[in-house]
């Protein structure tokens, strides 16, 4: 990166938050997938929305790249920057602005982190769902970015459903404001169109979201089973019956195996084939009256046990397991590949068949552990990077799932978004003209492509349409 | 020239998919989403203006043409599966029978938008006019995973796909829902359903309006989670007094408990609708909208009810009037030259409530637009969408209006 950019963004920020040495960007090669690795140039840390704006309007005037990143615990490459690019950090814009508890809204920037969001407005009674596993390191910035999900959007939607207003900074460096407080928008739905554009479009430096009541009542639900085929059936019935509760999750065989071996055991049965997780919440008869009839479904399924709860610590107890798989599962290697698909409900149990049949094939250890309710699926092998053999065979099998999941009617990413690391994938799903379009979409926030390059669209696979001309602005 | 584009879209889709409309204008209807894409591609390269229309229920059929583009011969139910909540539909298909098919398949989707039960999904998608329902399930958005797109240009944009959940590439879906037919005519939608209702109640109270959206307040502060919570006019609702609707669905159990719980509350007095009654109810609210000939409506937040419809009666008049009491979104359906209707949307900008023109004749659409001026950076944006998906400008949309460049 050359010297004079160096100084430039060193007077916009203050030298001490300009990284460029080696071993300062190192700590950016990756995100949290541990199957792509790339330096950024320089890493820029503002602190505030003029000093996006004065970075990314000098990163225009000299056509220079840049990569927008949070706190870099996205799962699919997204926040990586080549070496002729710009990373702008974002995690030093961590201020809750405004709380409006008669609204239910709060405007917040970039760098908060998610869990924390929900925690100062916990004295409101009020909470922010997307709850993604990484809550509490991931960023509200990066959330919108990736339109992250989590366990509790099965009844609340994810991120693009909790987002009411942005102000953005575009990639030439001017502002644009999206969407309203009421959430009706001033004209196209452009906030719809910003979230999970996985930074392609500009840089969110002011997010109005959408606040939750916490509910009167919680209840969880554990229950095990013989077959992952009973317990999808499970699945399929309860929200068959119009109950959509607020989570729906299962752990396979291996996933609690992971767990019960580690210091995040929660009494999870190491014999059943599939655990199910259910909550309901919401005010307290309805709650009641829906977990007799929760109840009454997973026996009716084959339940070989359900352990119910309904205080705060218990159901953390219930939770734990789920919660901490992730953590559980790196006690099993140095690596965790998290993957992640969607199928349509109903072929649950064919494809967790497959994705044991690739297990077997290339002779992985594959763990699941998943939104069960939204068919949303997390293969995730245990491995170790160090072994090219191995990461050879990871990557193979990650396609091969992959392929299984679009051949039922599915879709290559429910939650993680697509970065760098699905890019070959997405041919698969998106005909050449609406990769096209997607492509020109983006050349209507960012003309130049200088944001996040090379991520999300496969230009090669674009049918060519014509540069966008506006001739009614 | 009327005569050669006939003849020019009877060569391009056969006698059966085009026809002259009420106005001696060629009208096409294509049958399927790759015919469409073909007339739009054709209109595209001869440089001629299209009116972009459903069943012709909704907008009226006015905007200057050389022909009419209509989904009407586009009416199939694709597929539905139960097990997976989702539905594929052509756009033409009229809302009332995809509720007969999914009903048959105990599924539902909860949408219950303005206007005649023979609307058009595609319009309802269009123009993102979500009714009473959007309280408890959301706005037009949540309802649709997926759509097909015939571009001004004549491109088939398949954007989203068939699963409740995905993140893969842009959501163009969000460009398009609400769009009005600017970035594209749509030709196909994928819908998330839900299980049809083992119960369905709604409760009806009756007063003045600042004592039900008190009410209503008090309704969201005990936390009830009803799928309604709508303030109606006198003349909406055919009744004496503004009327507050509410309405549970769900399991039985579950109805029963939250309407246990309504009567305690909220200080004030509910009936609940005889069962045979509930669906006729609905409907007149639906059909009422379509009472005058302009229907506007405007984002406001739940405490602004009052302030903003105070601000309707004194800029226009009470008219009829559906009001969102918890989530804050107003519609408005009444008779208004375009001068009162300039002074609205000047008097809600200055409150930072956006107003959506959602119908109206052509000479007020052209003028003000679906929703006037933009905030900060978002022309230039807009522009440019609509030179990507509508580069010959064919597509006779008005999104902007004339006041506003």
């Amino acid at each position: 990166m050359n010297q004079s950019l160096l100084a430039s963004l060193s007077r916009i920020v203050g030298r001490q938050w300009v990284r460029h040495r080696r071993a300062e960007l190192a700590t950016y090669a990756m995100d949290g997938l541990p199957t792509h690795e790339s330096t950024p140039g320089v890493v820029v840390m503002p602190s505030n929305p003029e000093q996006v704006r004065e970075i990314v309007r000098l990163l225009h005037l000299v056509g220079v790249p840049f990569v927008a990143r949070g706190a870099g615990t996205g799962l699919s490459g997204g926040a990586l920057a080549d070496s002729d690019a710009v990373l702008i950090g974002l995690t030093r814009m961590n201020r809750i602005l405004e709380v409006d508890p008669v609204h239910r809204r709060a405007v917040v920037q970039p760098g908060v982190v998610n869990a924390r969001l929900s925690d100062a407005v916990l004295p409101l009674g009020l909470y922010y769902v997307p709850d993604p596993s990484s809550q509490a390191a991931c960023t509200v910035g990066g959330n919108v970015a990736e339109n992250a999900g989590g366990p509790h959007c099965l009844k609340y939607g994810v991120t693009t459903n909790h987002i009411v207003a942005l102000e953005v900074v575009l990639p030439d460096g001017s502002t644009a404001r999206l969407g309203s407080d009421q959430g009706e928008p001033w004209g196209p739905d452009l906030v719809g169109l910003f979230v999970g554009s996985e930074g392609m479009f500009g840089i969110a430096t002011q997010i109005t979201v959408r606040l939750e009541r916490i509910p009167e009542s919680v209840r969880t639900m554990l229950a095990d089973f013989s077959t992952v085929r009973a317990a999808s059936e499970a699945v399929s019935a309860i929200i068959a019956a119009g109950i959509v509760p607020a989570a729906l999750e299962m752990m396979d065989r291996a996933c609690v195996a992971a767990v019960e071996a580690s210091i995040y055991a929660a009494g999870y049965p190491t014999d059943a084939a599939a655990v199910l997780l259910v909550e309901l919440d919401g005010q307290t008869d309805a709650v009641e009256a829906e977990a007799g009839v929760v109840l009454q479904i997973l026996r009716g399924c084959g339940a070989r046990d359900v352990r119910s709860a309904s205080t705060p610590d218990d159901r953390a107890r219930l939770w734990q397991g789920r919660k901490k798989a992730f953590g559980a599962m790196g006690r099993i290697a140095p690596d965790l590949a998290v993957q992640d698909a969607v199928v349509p409900r109903s072929v649950l149990p064919a494809i967790m068949d497959q994705i044991e049949g690739i297990r077997r094939h290339y002779d992985l250890t594959i763990s699941n552990v998943f939104h069960a309710g939204d068919g949303n699926l997390h293969p995730n092998i245990s491995f170790d990077r160090r072994d090219p053999a191995v990461a050879a065979r990871v990557r193979a099998a990650c396609r091969d799932i992959m392929a299984a999941c679009v051949a039922v009617g599915g879709s290559i990413t429910g939650e993680h978004g697509v970065g760098n690391d699905k890019l070959d994938y997405m041919p698969w799903i998106f005909d050449s003209e609406t990769l096209a379009a997607m492509r020109a979409v983006r050349r209507a926030f960012d003309p130049a492509e200088l944001a996040n390059p090379g991520k999300v669209v496969p230009v090669h696979a674009c049918r060519e349409w014509t540069a966008v001309r506006s001739t009614r602005q | 020239m009327s005569d050669v584009i006939f003849g020019r879209l009877r060569a391009l889709l056969g006698t059966t998919g085009v026809e002259r409309d009420s106005q001696g204008l060629p009208r096409a209807a294509p049958d399927s989403p790759d015919a469409l894409s073909l007339v739009c591609r054709l209109a595209h390269e001869e440089g001629w203006k299209i009116r972009v229309e459903g069943r012709a229920t909704w907008l009226p059929s006015d905007a200057p043409a050389d022909l009419v583009v209509s989904t009407r011969g586009m009416e199939e139910v694709v597929s539905v599966s139960p097990a997976d909540l989702v539905a594929t539909v052509q756009a033409g298909a009229p809302l009332e029978v995809l509720r007969r098919r999914l009903a048959d398949n105990g599924m539902w989707l909860a949408l219950d938008p303005p206007g005649r039960p023979e609307r058009s999904i595609g319009s309802v998608v269009a123009t993102a006019t979500a009714g009473p329902l959007r309280h408890g399930f959301g706005p037009v958005r949540d309802h649709v995973l997926g759509c097909s797109v015939a571009t001004g240009d004549g491109r088939l944009v398949n954007a989203g796909g068939r699963v409740v959940k995905n993140v893969a590439g842009y959501d163009l879906t969000k460009l398009q829902v609400g769009g009005f037919g600017g970035f594209g005519i749509i030709a196909e939608v994928h819908l998330r359903l839900r299980a049809l209702p083992r119960a369905d109640v709604t409760l009806l109270a009756r007063g003045a309006r600042d004592a039900l959206t008190s009410g209503a307040r008090d309704v969201v502060a005990a936390d009830l989670l009803p799928a309604t919570l709508e303030l109606l006019s006198p003349a909406l609702a055919a009744e004496p007094d503004w009327v507050l609707a509410t309405r549970f669905v769900g399991t039985e159990t579950a109805v029963q408990a939250d309407v246990r719980r309504l009567s305690s509350s909220a200080d004030l007095s509910w009936q609940q609708l005889p069962a045979d009654r509930t669906a006729a109810f609905w409907s007149t609210v639906a059909r009422g909208t379509l009472g005058g000939p302009v229907t506007l409506r405007l984002g406001v937040l739940s405490d602004g009810l009052d302030e903003a419809i105070d601000l309707l009666a004194h800029d226009l008049d009470e008219g009829l009037v559906s009001a969102g009491a918890g989530q804050g979104m107003i519609r408005w359906t009444g008779d208004a030259p375009l001068e009162r209707l300039r002074g609205l949307r000047r008097a809600a900008a200055s409150r930072e409530i956006p107003m959506t023109l959602e119908r109206a004749p052509w000479v007020i659409r052209r003028a003000l637009g679906h929703f006037g001026a933009y905030r900060e950076g978002v022309g230039k944006i807009v522009g440019r969408l609509r030179g990507t998906f509508d580069p010959g400008q064919c597509l006779n949309v008005a999104l902007e209006g004339a006041d506003n460049g």
